[in-house]
């Protein structure tokens, strides 16, 4: 029997071993710090302190994170499909047009919260169509969706500077993005959510769209462990043989779960395009689209994962860009490679330490 | 006796930075990353020589996407830093944010006007510097085709673009200017290898000189034009030393400048606000002759670009600014 496929209890599966992968990423980042001689204890202070120390903090951490949730969620429930979608970054920039016609059209008009279910939507159904022709050709063609959703994000990012540059640009500005959004159109910030705690939440963009990224936790966990759908898209990312054989019908479940993915990518937008900036710029993903594979990959492709890896991303990103900032020695190159550090050892070498852990928790449960 | 003479300059230094008001100055860069040996180092080049001159420090900070520049901003304004000088026109919603939060600061956007009573805006005429270049490049071209790769297809690029144009065309009317871009995402000023490819693109159709406005790409197409026995021409800093001989000019833009008073006049308590727009006529942007290049630009080249060097600042010829309309007539 090897040790792969002895049963832990899920407090050591879920909880020791991926603390025990941080805690091992966090020592071969400190190694790196005190290679290029600074303190890595100081800079583990800043690193803290500036994504968990101040109000302020916290909600750009939050900030983050909440765009994190979302691509992460996108790439999971595509995973749990069996496919790799990762085109969450095309699908959250193409989002992003539909969540800003929604508040472009209607600032004026009415207040933030008529315009919210209709951001919700714009974004998600553009970011749903621009799934769709990946998903499409993968279910019918079997063109391989890893190469079609790239390719996209390619085509999606050339339509949006085109139309940011020659449709929606402020005559007489340089940079290409719209007009600001009126109140009306924008998200709101949670700065009452943060005073409940006693915290000021300062210039941070965290806004309402956290919230709904929480309840689309909900929802996807509904969808996936709860609906006939949910389990015909695990048959099928199990074992898409004996799913056909079974009779879940390929086709519809690979473009329906790409769909979902499209959209939840797409919602991405509404915390950076009505939420942050109340305008659409060129870059506003600015690669969370691809932090979100990560994001799912740690956290399992379940909800609870995702919210917790998010916010680990969210610290890294937060606390990265303040640790250089404090330290100048250490360059936004060096914050790129503790993040991928952790990638590396809290995503990508999941089971490295699980055989060890094993054995130590079999001679604890002989004896 | 060595050692006397470095402690009593050392003393003068410090004794000189006591008597000039106290500053701290910050620098944000493009996310293009402070060493692109273009636009971003310009800047560093004209916080390097402010330091060198006062032996007063700075700070600056690379930023890797829009929340983190604001971010940046804040930070040294509410830090005491002062001035601030964000360059790139990336920064212009954050200035207009920050600066309104810290109206005792003084900040200064490169490349982007911030209508605010504590803000400089320095902004180029790169057409007329583009049109110097274009012009040069026109009289240089054998087979009457130059072309221009730029970064990402953006206004500001846009404007490099149109005034090369215009001054290809006043040198050669019947010359044919090809046109790329890198990119459509923040990668484009940061592929000089897909710069290259366009590059070579270009030359195979028949150009023999070409424009890069591209960012860290641009090291790609002087490379490729270098390799291939043709002429590049560099940007906003002095690029010829790159391959010498084998870049005709390059098209300087003084943002190093922007950074040096910024800091300077912010000392010597000379501060002002307000927009400052720099063309051939205040040095801000010119075409570069130094010892890599000078065999290159013959004695005919030189006289026809100082005289329309001279006809820009008389007004007598008009290089039409892309900005101006959103159009350009070529």
């Amino acid at each position: 029997m090897t040790t792969a496929s002895v049963p832990l209890p899920n407090w050591i599966s879920y909880g020791l071993i991926p603390l025990l992968n941080l805690l091992l990423a966090f020592f071969f980042s400190g190694l790196v710090v005190w290679w290029i001689g600074e303190s890595p204890f100081e800079a583990l202070k800043f690193l803290i302190q500036g994504s968990l120390g101040r109000g302020d903090a916290i909600g750009f951490t939050l900030f983050y994170t909440t765009s994190f949730i979302f691509t992460g969620l996108s790439v999971a429930v595509a995973f749990h499909a069996g496919l790799f979608n990762i085109g969450s970054e095309g699908q959250a920039y193409v989002g992003g047009l539909g969540a800003a016609l929604a508040a472009l059209a209607l600032d004026h008009y009415v207040p933030w919260y008529v315009t919210m279910p209709f951001a919700i939507a714009g974004a998600a159904i553009f970011g749903a169509a621009w799934a769709f022709i990946p998903a499409w050709l993968q279910a019918k063609r079997g063109s391989h969706i890893v190469i079609t959703t790239i390719m996209f994000n390619f085509i999606g990012a050339a339509l949006m500077v085109y139309l940011l540059v020659n449709v929606f640009i402020v005559p007489g500005k340089m940079a290409p993005e719209t007009r600001t959004f009126l109140e009306g159109g924008q998200l709101p910030k949670l700065d009452w959510l943060m005073a409940l705690f006693g915290l000021k939440l300062g210039p941070a963009p965290f806004n309402v769209s956290f919230l709904i990224a929480l309840v689309m936790c909900y929802l996807v966990w509904l969808l996936i462990w709860r609906t006939k759908f949910g389990y015909e898209m695990r048959t099928l990312g199990i074992s898409p043989s004996a799913a056909i054989y079974a009779g879940v019908p390929y086709a519809r479940t690979v473009i329906i779960a790409m769909l979902i993915s499209g959209g939840l990518a797409g919602m991405m937008a509404l915390n950076a395009v009505n939420g942050a900036a109340a305008r659409l710029q060129v870059e506003f993903v600015a690669g969370a689209g691809f932090v979100g594979i990560a994001v799912s990959l740690m956290g399992r492709s379940h909800p609870v994962g995702i919210i917790l890896a998010a916010l680990l991303f969210g610290i890294l990103y937060q606390g990265g860009a303040d640790l250089s900032f404090e330290m100048p020695t250490i360059t936004r190159d060096m914050i790129v490679v503790i993040q991928g550090l952790v990638i590396l050892f809290a995503g990508a070498l999941e089971y490295m330490l699980r055989p060890a852990v094993v054995r130590i928790y079999q001679q604890f449960a002989k004896g | 006796m060595k050692k006397t003479l470095l402690t009593l300059m050392a003393m003068a230094a410090m004794s000189a930075t006591a008597l000039a008001a106290e500053i701290k100055p910050a620098l944000v860069y493009g996310t293009g990353g402070k060493f692109d040996k273009s636009f971003n180092e310009a800047a560093y080049g004209g916080a390097e020589k402010f330091k060198e001159e006062t032996g007063v420090e700075y700070r600056d900070f690379e930023p890797t996407s829009d929340t983190q520049g604001e971010q940046a901003i804040r930070n040294f304004a509410s830090r005491g830093y002062n001035p601030v000088v964000a360059v790139s026109f990336a920064w212009t919603s954050a200035m207009e944010k920050v600066a309104a939060e810290f109206p005792d600061t003084k900040f200064v956007i490169v490349d982007a006007v911030v209508d605010l009573p504590n803000v400089r805006s320095v902004v180029y005429k790169e057409e007329e510097g583009s049109y110097l270049v274009g012009l040069l490049a026109g009289m240089a071209s054998e087979t009457g085709k130059v072309g221009f790769v730029g970064g990402m297809d953006i206004p500001l690029i846009r404007k490099f673009g149109c005034g090369y144009v215009q001054g290809v065309k006043a040198a050669n009317p019947d010359a044919e200017v090809f046109q790329n871009m890198v990119g459509t995402t923040g990668a484009a000023w940061n592929d000089p290898v897909r710069a290259g490819e366009l590059t070579k693109n270009q030359i195979d159709q028949g150009a023999d000189v070409i424009y890069a406005a591209a960012g860290a790409s641009g090291l790609g197409v002087l490379q490729t034009a270098a390799d291939n026995d043709k002429l590049g021409i560099g940007v906003d800093s002095n690029q010829n030393h790159l391959h010498p001989g084998d870049v005709l000019t390059s098209m300087v833009k003084r943002v190093d400048l922007a950074v040096y008073n910024a800091f300077k006049d912010t000392q010597g308590d000379a501060f002002t606000a307000g927009v400052q727009s720099l063309g051939v006529e205040q040095d801000g942007v010119t075409y570069a002759v130094d010892e890599n290049n000078k065999e290159l630009i013959t004695p005919e080249m030189q006289a026809a670009a100082e005289k329309a060097k001279a006809d820009i600042i008389a007004g007598t010829v008009k290089v039409h600014d892309y900005m101006s309309d959103n159009s350009c007539p070529n």
